[in-house]
């Protein structure tokens, strides 16, 4: 039996208004239902390369792009397919991209785990464990200088708060007193290692006393707690307060990357974590408020994974990049 | 024509460019109130204030990225990372994310972003703190290195790092720093890219960079007193290079000697012989020469390290054998 301690919140959860619970749970379907497709897909070799997928997690990405703003800025991670849905990119654009087709959002030179879209401050996916931290300090520095009041959010893992990036950005944040806010998804793996292998703590969140920030861990499977702690800390980063650092408490269900089964897991534990699905507990809720029922979520879902099968039909017939792209963005030319 | 010192040629051109253009910002460790460890930025926190002008902890890994964030939101940052041997503690930042950036995104992004950095031997800082680096960095598409050798080549070379939209690696010659030379007052913002003829010769083409241009100057003097007509060669600029300049110095002259601070293996000196062998071969008359520091590194001990780093005797040497080879 894999019991799962729940962090309680540390701020009043006063549940979100019908339509912004509609909107979260309509974009954690895409989420879901996008990677999904995803896998089929690889599994295919309809896409080739890698790929790390954040089924399970899709509360953490939903619960922080419903505090957003236009004009804040965003890096992630490789395990960042939720993110740029959450905060607006196309399913097109992704899928698109993740066939490498030049109506991808980086015509095709980035893929799975790049995923950028300036237009909706998606900034950049890293595929080095960390690097993203040091660039979200930079772009918090330009909305402090510019004052434009703006704030700058970074996505990481558990496993990058042991590399050295991660603790030099939250100490030049911290000296700088920057707008940023860095969040930690915990979902207990640095790739096939549990955290304790690794990892000498347990709450993540402690080692934002070391930068003299507050730190807080946040019951990441419901994205109305993700939305109260995250408001906290983005108010603060709004007025000047500087960082903070959320751990976000999660799961994946499927392996670190494409080959990964998981078989390090202990017998339960992902069980254990389905029954707090970020998705189930917000249909839960819902249908207790009367706002949602058992037909309009089945609807729901079937409309969407329709959607992103004509989105994949699509794609399918989109041109890839030719020779006259290989040289194409290296530099900017003028 | 006002005479600049290298190291005032280069504070010159942070401040003219942090005037023209409030989005310039300067970070580094101890470049503001100090002044830069190799007073390179003094006075200039004092002008532009602490929020342009900023010091950072003891954290490159973290101010170069920041750069790099700061560059793709709309500010034009200029880095400074002391000394070169530190690029690699770096390393990620630079040739990861800062020059790969824009490919990825498919073009979404500038980054216009000048890291400048401190490189080379003959001061006796040893190992650690006299690396020659563009040869790590060489290998990066995406990234553009320059090298300036004179103080009118560090003021025009950085400002226009400094307006580029790309990432530009700027490495200064700390031998190099009290070097006097003329600025002319319209000197402005020189082009990337181009190399520079310092001394013109019908014998034998002597390529270099900084400090080993200085010695090859002086080679070339004692040279001509034997009838050896040298010509010298500043690349200036290692990425991108200026083959044409190379190449047509080399179908004058015939003959190709490339002098380098650095290793023999994995160095842009045999990026010039592999381009003298493939575009240059039939104005050859002898073997291309390198004069490098073979396996060495940079000692301590002064005659240890003036035995690493090529002497103007040898790359006299050098010359001579070129110009007499059959």
């Amino acid at each position: 039996m894999v019991v799962i301690n729940i962090p309680e919140p540390t701020v009043t959860v006063a549940p979100l208004d019908v339509d912004t619970r509609m909107a979260a749970l309509r974009k954690m379907l895409e989420i879901r239902l996008t990677e999904e497709r995803i896998q089929e897909m690889f599994l295919a070799n309809l896409i080739r390369g890698t790929t790390h997928l954040c089924i399970g997690q899709e509360g953490v990405s939903t619960g922080v792009a419903s505090v957003l703003r236009k004009g804040d800025t965003v890096t992630c991670t490789y395990r960042g397919h939720g993110h740029a849905l959450a905060l607006g990119m196309s399913v097109q654009a992704m899928i698109a991209e993740m066939m490498g087709k030049t109506s991808g959002c980086c015509h095709g030179k980035g893929g799975s785990m790049h995923m950028t879209d300036a237009s909706i401050g998606l900034l950049g996916a890293n595929a080095i464990v960390g690097a993203q931290l040091p660039i979200a300090v930079g772009a918090a520095l330009t909305a402090k200088m510019k004052n434009t009041g703006a704030i700058s959010v970074t996505f990481f893992g558990d496993a990058a708060t042991n590399i050295g990036a991660f603790h030099e950005s939250l100490n030049l944040a911290s000296v700088w007193k920057l707008p940023v806010i860095f969040i930690c998804e915990n979902n207990r793996y640095g790739e096939y290692s549990p955290q304790h292998w690794t990892t000498p703590v347990e709450n993540l969140s402690v080692r934002a006393a070391a930068y003299n920030m507050p730190g807080v861990t946040v019951d990441g499977q419901d994205m109305e707690t993700v939305h109260a702690e995250f408001k906290v800390a983005a108010e603060r980063a709004r007025s000047g307060e500087g960082p903070t650092f959320l751990e976000m408490k999660t799961y994946r269900y499927l392996g670190h990357s494409r080959t990964d089964t998981g078989p390090y897991r202990p017998p339960g534990e992902l069980d254990a974590w389905k029954e707090r699905d970020p998705i189930l507990l917000l249909k839960a809720k819902m249908i207790a408020d009367g706002q949602l029922d058992e037909v309009e979520f089945a609807e729901l879902r079937d409309a969407t994974e329709r959607y992103i099968a004509e989105v994949v039909e699509w794609a399918r017939q989109e041109p890839y990049p030719t020779e006259a792209d290989l040289l194409t963005d290296i530099f900017y030319e003028g | 024509m006002p005479e600049l010192t290298y190291r005032e040629a280069v504070r010159n051109a942070l401040a003219d460019e942090m005037r023209a253009d409030e989005n310039v910002i300067l970070m580094g460790e101890d470049v503001g109130a100090a002044g830069g460890v190799f007073k390179t930025t003094p006075g200039l926190q004092a002008e532009f204030g602490p929020e342009r002008v900023r010091d950072t902890p003891i954290s490159e890994e973290a101010f170069i990225g920041a750069a790099l964030g700061a560059a793709i939101t709309g500010m034009r940052p200029v880095a400074e990372l002391m000394f070169a041997d530190f690029i690699p503690v770096a390393m990620d930042q630079i040739v990861n994310q800062i020059a790969k950036h824009r490919y990825m995104s498919g073009g979404q992004f500038i980054v216009p972003i000048t890291i400048r950095s401190a490189q080379g031997g003959g001061v006796g800082f040893g190992t650690q703190h006299s690396q020659t680096a563009e040869n790590w960095l060489l290998n990066t598409p995406g990234l553009k290195v320059v090298l300036p050798g004179t103080p009118v080549d560090a003021y025009g070379l950085l400002r226009a790092a400094i307006r580029e939209n790309n990432p530009v690696i700027v490495l200064e010659h700390k031998g190099l720093y009290n070097l006097k030379g003329e600025v002319p007052e319209d000197t402005g913002v020189l082009e990337l890219g181009k190399a520079r003829v310092m001394r013109e010769g019908r014998h034998v083409t002597v390529v270099g960079a900084q400090l080993m241009v200085h010695r090859a100057l002086e080679a070339a003097e004692a040279l001509a007193k034997d009838g050896i007509d040298v010509e010298v060669i500043d690349l200036r600029t290692l990425a991108p290079l200026d083959t044409a300049t190379i190449l047509a110095s080399i179908k004058k002259t015939g003959r190709l000697v490339i002098a380098e601070e650095a290793p023999h293996t994995s160095s842009w000196g045999g990026d010039l012989a592999s381009l003298a062998a493939d575009e240059g071969i039939y104005y050859l008359d002898a073997p291309v020469k390198r004069v490098n520091m073979g396996r060495a590194m940079f000692a301590y001990s002064e005659p240890l390290e003036s035995l690493a780093i090529p002497s103007v005797t040898r790359i006299t040497e050098a010359i001579r054998e070129t110009a007499y080879a059959q």
